[in-house]
């Protein structure tokens, strides 16, 4: 559930976009050096997107009553890094705020920070931070899909938090408000995120093995890997 | 079913019952409107917070009415679930291939063995 259009005042909007654009910009070029030296990876970009379009499509009942969607954004960055996905997690946004309505332009530079640029960012430290500590892939993918979803909606409670601090209790008191309503929410569909990313993850480990050796996801950068190369 | 579709089909059980739960255990009965959208509440958390705030620009094109919008919604899903079903469809397309053309090339191949070994 993203910021709705209007909601941020005019200078939080302003300040959000120019610390999102950087990121984007970044993203653009990594993508479009990743297609043009790898042009075979274009399918399997085109699906880390597809991921996010559905995932953050599906609006999910959850334990506080409410519901809210995941964001699907650690896939693709555990498969392409970050600065890829600020450009595939930029695109669903557009789509979302120009024909749905949900979230907008002038809150599309919060949304991109908290959804295309931190949830990524965090999802892919946990996964490598994971995997050289030599936890299983799968562990890994399921805390990195976990992490990028849950940091999004706690991301968008501080940038509400910032705008609308409570009068008696500053700001604190209002980002526990929206921390309770987002990140609450969010913790069981960070649950089904994680689930629904280790069941793409276990596909793609049987459909397209060279792709994902390629780009070094299957590597675990752990002890136990240093020790086979220097074995090799 | 093998041990990789097992896993895979109680993966796919889990989400489902982490989603059917809040429903089948009444979770959002408190609530005036049950289930609604966690943006709509943080909406009326800054109104509370701040009464005078007026949205300062609204969405160019709104969905006329619910119907609609849950129209566009399962256009986005469709539209992802279509890429996605078409990246595992080419992929095992092409293994398939590839397993057909190893199986036509090792007829000439294997009878070569058999006859060393025999």
């Amino acid at each position: 559930m993203h910021i709705a259009e209007g909601y941020l005042p005019p200078l939080h909007a302003v300040a959000w976009g120019a610390a999102s654009a950087p990121f984007v910009v970044h993203g653009v070029r990594a993508l479009s050096r990743e297609v043009k030296a790898h042009p075979e990876s274009t399918l399997l970009l085109g699906a880390s997107g597809a991921f996010t379009f559905v995932l953050s499509a599906l609006k999910i009942p959850s334990v506080t009553g409410s519901c809210s969607h995941p964001t699907g954004t650690g896939l693709g960055a555990i498969l392409f890094r970050p600065p890829v996905m600020a450009v595939l997690g930029t695109i669903t946004l557009l789509f979302q705020a120009l024909l749905l309505a949900h979230g907008g332009l002038t809150t599309l530079g919060a949304n991109v920070f908290s959804m295309a640029v931190v949830g990524p960012w965090a999802g892919y430290a946990v996964f490598r931070l994971l995997r050289s500590w030599d936890a299983p892939l799968m562990v890994s993918v399921f805390f990195a899909a976990f992490v990028a979803d849950l940091s999004t909606y706690c991301v968008t409670s501080v940038q509400l938090a910032l705008a609308f601090p409570d009068p008696g209790t500053g700001v604190a008191g209002s980002l526990a408000k929206f921390t309770g309503i987002f990140a609450v929410t969010q913790l069981p569909l960070a649950v089904s995120e994680g689930l629904l990313t280790v069941l793409v993850m276990r596909l793609l480990v049987k459909s397209s093995k060279g792709d994902l050796t390629r780009l070094g996801v299957l590597v675990s950068g752990g002890r136990a890997a240093r020790k086979e190369a220097a074995a090799r | 079913m093998n041990r990789n579709t097992k896993i895979n089909a109680l993966l796919v059980l889990a989400v489902l019952a982490l989603a059917v739960l809040p429903l089948a255990l009444g979770l959002g009965d408190h609530k005036e409107e049950p289930f609604t959208g966690a943006d709509g509440q943080a909406e009326a958390v800054i109104t509370e917070l701040e009464p005078d705030y007026e949205p300062w620009f609204s969405p160019l094109y709104e969905p006329p009415s619910g119907e609609i919008e849950s129209g566009l919604f399962s256009l986005q899903a469709a539209l992802g679930a279509g890429v996605l079903a078409y990246y595992f469809g080419v992929h095992r397309g092409r293994r398939q291939g590839e397993a057909r053309a190893r199986a036509a090339a090792r007829p000439s191949g294997d009878t070569a063995g058999t006859e060393e070994s025999g």
